[in-house]
């Protein structure tokens, strides 16, 4: 009895601090949502404004400076460069996980150490190549650069999934007489599906909110949302209500697909090697 | 569990118009198309109006303009890099004071005064000192769109409960002593807020002015650094020590804006800064300091006048393939005609001021801008580009060196003053490194000697 009511009095505990914490998390993104419905006096007071009429001033005037195409250009470069690096990296993590090519641990380093040097280093190069191939300012180059920003980090995540599996099952699926296609189609990827799905939204994100690679290899054309979010910042005058305003209409995407993928996400976060 | 057909499909589907979609080249407009032209710019509220205004030039020509808008960094990053590799996206860049010279001395502009003798233009309109600092060895290589100096700003209301009056011409000695008496941090108000944030845009930018009237300078003529100086070292010292007193909190961290809201919420006597702020300050609606605000001079010591110049300017790119096209665009936006269409469309107090002397002749400007309008006029006609303090420079500018090394070096130089306002070091601590770096750039650069 009496250790029945400590458990749910620890549970509680654990519940208020876990609600305690995600607020301390999720306070700068509801700031940022609230500041949105400000005027721009009101959003830079000191102390801040709690108490306000709010007005949908700053929605209308970002609505009114053409949002959709960078939105479209953002969905492109994001959606295909995603779906081209699952393309791609769930047959090289399979070759260096349950198949291993030689040299695979070589392979692996090779992937990650791409992820080592600093987007600043590579710029010119891949400026310069832009140019002259003609491809500036072009979402399908855009999504090519993301897909090689994303590729190493996919091929570990999907790798560290793959090795889960358990090998009984898969040893089973071969008695029984699957072939190679079978055993990916029917067994593999159902049971990595979470996992996949993580994958996707993480490189999604990422690929969202890039901005340095966007800033530099666009101008109008293929411009993306976050192009868009510092076109708002200025030195002369106020600009956080709007540039708030602006931010949570970038980040309806993300939190749509998070939100679509949840079910997925929770299963896929904690299965593979990060645990 | 095996997906229906019909999921299949449908994912299929999807896949495909999804890089269907991203084969084109992007969502935006813009095109090879001789009838449009890109621009460039800053975000600042001046060029949203341009932006929102652009329709009407172009139902006039039928010349569409593509708009790419950056905060200033990236902007200057972004655009030095497509002219520098001859890129060729932009038909015209916004560029300061600072960029036109040097851009114009790297041959990345293209001389704009065949364009602007056009008697229509009217070029000798633009204000003397602002056309001097987008002029190159005699060439026009930018076309100002507005342009500031910076003055002092201060409460008349908390001047006169305080049974205190702002000098004609003040001085640094006296607006010291205002401060002193002003400052009332017990009702959140400093006796005066000045630039503390890092940046040679920020706080060098006030900084420097007092520098040059307070005698000192940067380099002497033969580019010998004279930051350590004994008038330059008395002027910084002034500075770190008003805002240490005197100052905002968290001055450190301060800089145009942060100035701007804690003046408007109430929260300082007086400011230092550009005269660009009076339109802001004067906005009842997002100011509660409109019509309360009085507008002396640029405080001075040893010379007759100070206060900075800068303008924001459209300049033409060499890589342009649409000139023609591109000036059309530039002496619509910097015409008398564009200045009464901002008055009549959107208000008086948001037509671009500082470029042309005729915009202060308009009878609903002079009465929108009463406050500030003539003050801000006579502080950029007294400004002397080539010198602003005792001696002659061998560059044009008042609060920045037109050397590409000193947008680095600047930075470098406000992190220590800032260091210093912050407490973190002395101010002679922060005047030697300082020192030490101005002295390798005129070394690095060639400039020394030669």
């Amino acid at each position: 009895m009496s250790a029945k009511r400590s458990r749910r009095k620890g549970s509680a505990l654990v519940g208020v601090l876990a609600w305690a914490a995600a607020l301390v998390f999720f306070f700068p993104v509801l700031w940022m949502f609230v500041s949105g419905f400000k005027q721009e006096a009101q959003a830079s007071t000191d102390p801040p404004t709690f108490l306000f009429a709010p007005t949908m001033d700053q929605f209308e005037a970002i609505l009114g400076r053409d949002f959709t195409p960078y939105l479209l250009n953002s969905l492109m470069a994001s959606i295909g460069s995603t779906l081209l690096v699952l393309a791609l990296a769930t047959p090289a993590a399979y070759a260096l996980s349950l198949r291993p090519v030689p040299g695979w641990r070589d392979s692996l380093f090779f992937f990650i150490s791409t992820r080592m040097m600093p987007p600043a280093a590579i710029i010119l190069p891949l400026y310069i190549i832009a140019s002259n191939a003609g491809v500036l300012d072009n979402v399908t180059m855009l999504a090519l650069v993301y897909t090689a920003m994303n590729l190493p980090i996919a091929v570990w995540m999907i790798r560290s999934f793959l090795l889960e599996l358990p090998t009984a099952v898969l040893e089973a699926a071969k008695i029984d007489g699957a072939g190679f296609l079978t055993e990916v189609r029917r067994i593999i990827l159902p049971m990595i599906a979470p996992g996949l799905a993580a994958t996707a939204l993480i490189c999604f994100i990422f690929a969202w909110n890039e901005f340095f690679f966007a800033v530099s290899l666009t101008s109008t054309r293929a411009a993306t949302v976050p192009v868009f979010l510092t076109g708002f910042i200025t030195s002369e005058g106020l600009f956080l209500a709007r540039l708030s305003a602006a931010a949570t209409m970038a980040a309806l995407p993300v939190i749509l697909a998070g939100w679509i993928a949840q079910k997925w996400l929770v299963r896929g976060l904690t299965m593979g090697a990060v645990k | 569990m095996q997906p229906s057909v019909r999921t299949r499909y449908a994912v299929a589907a999807g896949l495909a118009t999804v890089l269907a979609a991203s084969a084109c080249s992007g969502a935006g407009g813009g095109g090879d198309d001789a009838k449009t032209i890109t621009i460039a710019t800053v975000a600042n509220p001046q060029m949203q109006d341009i932006e929102q205004l652009s329709s009407v030039f172009e139902e006039e020509t039928g010349i569409d303009v593509q708009f790419v808008i950056l905060p200033e960094n990236e902007l200057r990053d972004k655009v030095t890099q497509d002219i520098a590799t001859e890129s060729g996206q932009y038909d015209i860049v916004t560029i300061g004071t600072y960029e036109t010279p040097i851009w114009a001395e790297n041959g990345w502009l293209a001389p704009l005064d065949e364009y602007a003798s056009d008697p229509e233009y009217d070029v000798d309109d633009l204000l003397a000192p602002i056309r001097e600092a987008v002029t190159y060895e005699d060439g026009l290589y930018a076309v100002p769109f507005y342009g500031e100096s910076s003055f002092l700003m201060y409460r008349k209301d908390l001047f006169e409960a305080a049974g205190l009056t702002m000098p004609a011409n003040p001085t640094w000695t006296e607006v010291a002593g205002l401060a002193a008496q002003l400052d009332d941090p017990e009702n959140d108000v400093a006796g005066i807020c000045l630039r503390g944030l890092a940046g040679w845009g920020e706080n060098l930018a006030p900084l420097n002015t007092i520098i040059h009237t307070f005698g000192g300078r940067w380099y002497d003529e033969d580019w010998n650094a004279q930051l350590t100086s004994p008038e330059t070292a008395a002027a910084v010292q002034f500075y770190v020590d008003l805002v240490r007193d005197y100052g905002e909190d968290g001055a450190a961290n301060a800089g145009f804006s942060e100035c701007l809201t804690a003046t408007s919420q109430g929260n300082a006597a007086m400011w230092f800064d550009a005269t660009v702020g009076a339109s802001v300050l004067e906005d009842p609606e997002s100011s509660d300091a409109a019509g309360l605000m009085g507008y002396a001079p640029a405080p001075v010591m040893e010379t007759e006048h100070s206060g900075w110049l800068w303008a924001w300017n459209l300049a033409l790119p060499e890589t342009s393939q649409h000139k023609d096209a591109a000036w059309d665009f530039m002496s619509w936006a910097t015409s008398k005609e564009y200045i009464s269409l901002v008055g009549e469309e959107l208000g008086w107090t948001r037509v671009p001021p500082g470029s042309r002397a005729s915009t202060y002749e308009i009878p609903e400007y002079q009465e929108a801008a009463a406050a500030y309008a003539q003050p801000t006029l006579d502080q950029i006609a007294n400004v002397n580009v080539t010198k602003p303090g005792l001696y002659e420079q061998n560059w044009a500018g008042v609060q920045y060196i037109t050397i590409p090394e000193f947008q680095d070096l600047g930075t470098r130089v406000g992190q220590e003053i800032s260091a210093a306002i912050a407490g973190n070091q002395t101010v002679e601590e922060a005047l030697e490194k300082a020192q030490q770096y101005a002295e390798e750039t005129a070394q690095t650069g060639g400039y020394q000697g030669g």
